[in-house]
């Protein structure tokens, strides 16, 4: 049931209107950032600003909404933003990926395929790839325009002089359609070869920045790098102890203060669904599920008004 | 002073009539010149006699209302931004007076000699370095100091390392803005001696602007004499030292202290 004292999904619908007509822009220009006149939002910057104003912008009273922090359904920030919407917008909810019409994120893709008709919105703090090397924004402007991107292989020329490797391991600058380089959010490195030729929309907003791009179903999307040093979609070189996926991108959780640690998939999606179809890690037979503890919880602190 | 090979006998840039107003004041009026491939040609004048608004003129820095800049036969002055900036990363290259301005001071010295190389489309994380090494070394900067950044070297070897980054991608024309201005003069001595067997060897042509007339006397083969915006005086630098026929280039000269 919807809060009547606010519009559908918390925007007024002229703010909407104008955050579809940067997020039509940013889609046609592929990895353009486009201005917006960025709202307050009822909660802190760097909480997710710009891409809860990019989802209210989208969102229809028909979707289905997925909120993930981290690749967790479970984290606060996850948990705030989607009972946002389920309070402003009245939307169902869903913490499957496949079952999701729109998917707000937080530093991942999901693991499982997106399909077509599914829009991703990331949550984006700074989205110029260029901010740490050049911070005249004057410049940097004239950079994209003109194409002058050799100053971001001195970012990864400095990694590989101090580290031997390429460090950067998150937030890993990409070329967008042969044009324009973008900053994909702090998503793991891990991630990247997903961006390109993806069947979903992806939409990225940063909101105190006040910046909207996108990367449209079936881009070409490719990660910088040398020649000598080619690019590596690197993980934590382990299964997971829960599901036993070897494919999936891990959390290092510390289990203790003797130096034990265990492996678990980020996507707690992913992770559950297979622990359900009888897969099991190292750790054998799961001791808890996020979603079993969810579950078990929904009597208690489920969102005010929300009717299963 | 000059070593080098007989110069050729069309104009690399040629300058006609270049005039810069800062609203109702003069920044430079009137400036022609010619420069041939492989000349020095040094520019003096006391502060506010236009001489760095000349360069930066030149350099593509600020924009002139008047006069042409035709460069190996191109009007520099029509070019869109894109192929002007292409050529300041190419053919160009620009060494600032204080070395800050001129590098990255939070990139290692490697990176900034590789980045006009990158810029230019260099993907090959073994080639830059290689060529980086290289450079360093032409510099007087020791290969161990390559993933130092430049806030730890000192103000010569930063000027140096400036000149480095600058001359990597083998530009045909130089601009430097007093180029040992604030160096101790030992290490001007050595810095002038460095950049004039650079220049000697890779048939560079530079533009230099300066006050110090000893600087000019080694490395310029002809002279440019400012006041107030306009050009005073031009010929052989020795003749123009030697032989002053204006007014003020006679006091400048004899304004040189002597030890």
């Amino acid at each position: 049931m919807t809060d009547q004292a606010y519009n559908f999904a918390y925007l007024d619908e002229q703010t909407k209107r104008m955050i579809r007509r940067a997020i039509l822009k940013g889609v046609a220009v592929p990895g353009y950032q486009v201005p917006f006149a960025s709202r307050e939002m009822p909660m802190p910057y760097g909480w997710g600003t710009g891409g809860v104003q990019v989802t209210a912008a989208c969102l229809v009273p028909e979707d289905r909404l997925k909120v993930i922090d981290q690749g967790a359904d479970d984290t606060t920030n996850a948990v705030s933003i989607r009972k946002f919407f389920q309070r402003t917008a009245g939307v169902e909810v869903t913490e499957a990926t496949a079952e999701a019409t729109v998917i707000q994120t937080r530093h991942r893709i999901p693991e499982t395929a997106l399909s077509e008709g599914q829009i991703l919105v990331y949550q984006v703090p700074i989205p110029e790839p260029l901010r740490f090397l050049e911070p005249r924004e004057t410049e940097t402007r004239k950079m994209h325009e003109l194409e002058e991107y050799g100053l971001m292989h001195v970012k990864l020329y400095e990694d590989i002089a101090r580290h031997g490797e390429i460090a950067t391991s998150y937030a890993y600058p990409v070329k967008v359609e042969g044009r324009y380089v973008m900053d994909p959010s702090p998503i793991p490195k891990f991630d990247n070869p997903k961006l390109g030729g993806n069947a979903a929309i992806q939409l990225f907003g940063a909101g105190r920045e006040q910046r909207i791009y996108a990367v449209p179903p079936y881009t070409q999307v490719v990660s910088l790098d040398f020649d000598d040093h080619p690019f590596v979609a690197s993980k934590a070189p382990h299964d997971c102890d829960l599901c036993g996926a070897s494919e999936s991108y891990l959390d290092e959780v510390i289990t203790d203060d003797q130096g034990s640690r265990m492996y678990v998939c980020s996507d707690t999606d992913f992770c559950a669904t297979r622990q359900e179809a009888g897969h099991h890690g190292r750790l054998g037979v799961p001791q808890f599920s996020s979603k079993k503890i969810a579950k078990s919880l929904e009597g208690f602190c489920a969102a005010e008004g929300v009717t299963e | 002073m000059t070593f080098h090979q007989p110069v050729q006998d069309t104009p690399l840039l040629r300058v006609t009539g270049l005039t810069k107003h800062y609203g109702a004041r003069i920044g430079c009026a009137d400036v022609s010149f010619d420069l041939y491939p492989g000349e020095v040609l040094g520019i003096v004048g006391e502060s506010g006699s236009g001489k760095s608004t000349l360069l930066a003129s030149l350099a593509g820095h600020l924009r002139p209302e008047f006069g042409r800049i035709a460069y190996d036969g191109r009007d520099v002055l029509a070019m869109s931004e894109t192929e002007r900036r292409r050529l300041s990363r190419t053919d160009w290259a620009y060494v600032h007076q204080n070395p800050r301005d001129g590098l990255r001071m939070g990139v290692s010295a490697g990176g900034n000699v590789g980045e006009r190389l990158m810029a230019i489309g260099g993907r090959h994380y073994g080639d830059i370095r290689a060529k980086a090494t290289d450079w360093l070394g032409r510099v007087e900067i020791a290969a161990d100091r390559i993933d130092d950044r430049p806030s730890a070297f000192s103000g010569g070897m930063q000027q140096r390392l400036q000149i480095a980054r600058n001359l990597v991608t083998a530009p045909r024309l130089v601009f430097m803005d007093e180029p040992t201005g604030g160096l101790d003069v030992s290490v001007q001595a050595r810095l002038l001696d460095l950049l004039r067997g650079l220049v000697r060897d890779l048939g560079l042509s530079v533009i230099i602007v300066t006050h110090d007339l000893a600087v000019v006397r080694l490395l310029a083969d002809r002279l440019m004499v400012m006041k107030s915006g306009h050009v005073v005086e031009q010929g052989l630098t020795d003749q123009v030292l030697d032989d002053p026929q204006h007014a003020y280039t006679q006091l400048l000269v004899s304004s040189v202290l002597q030890v």
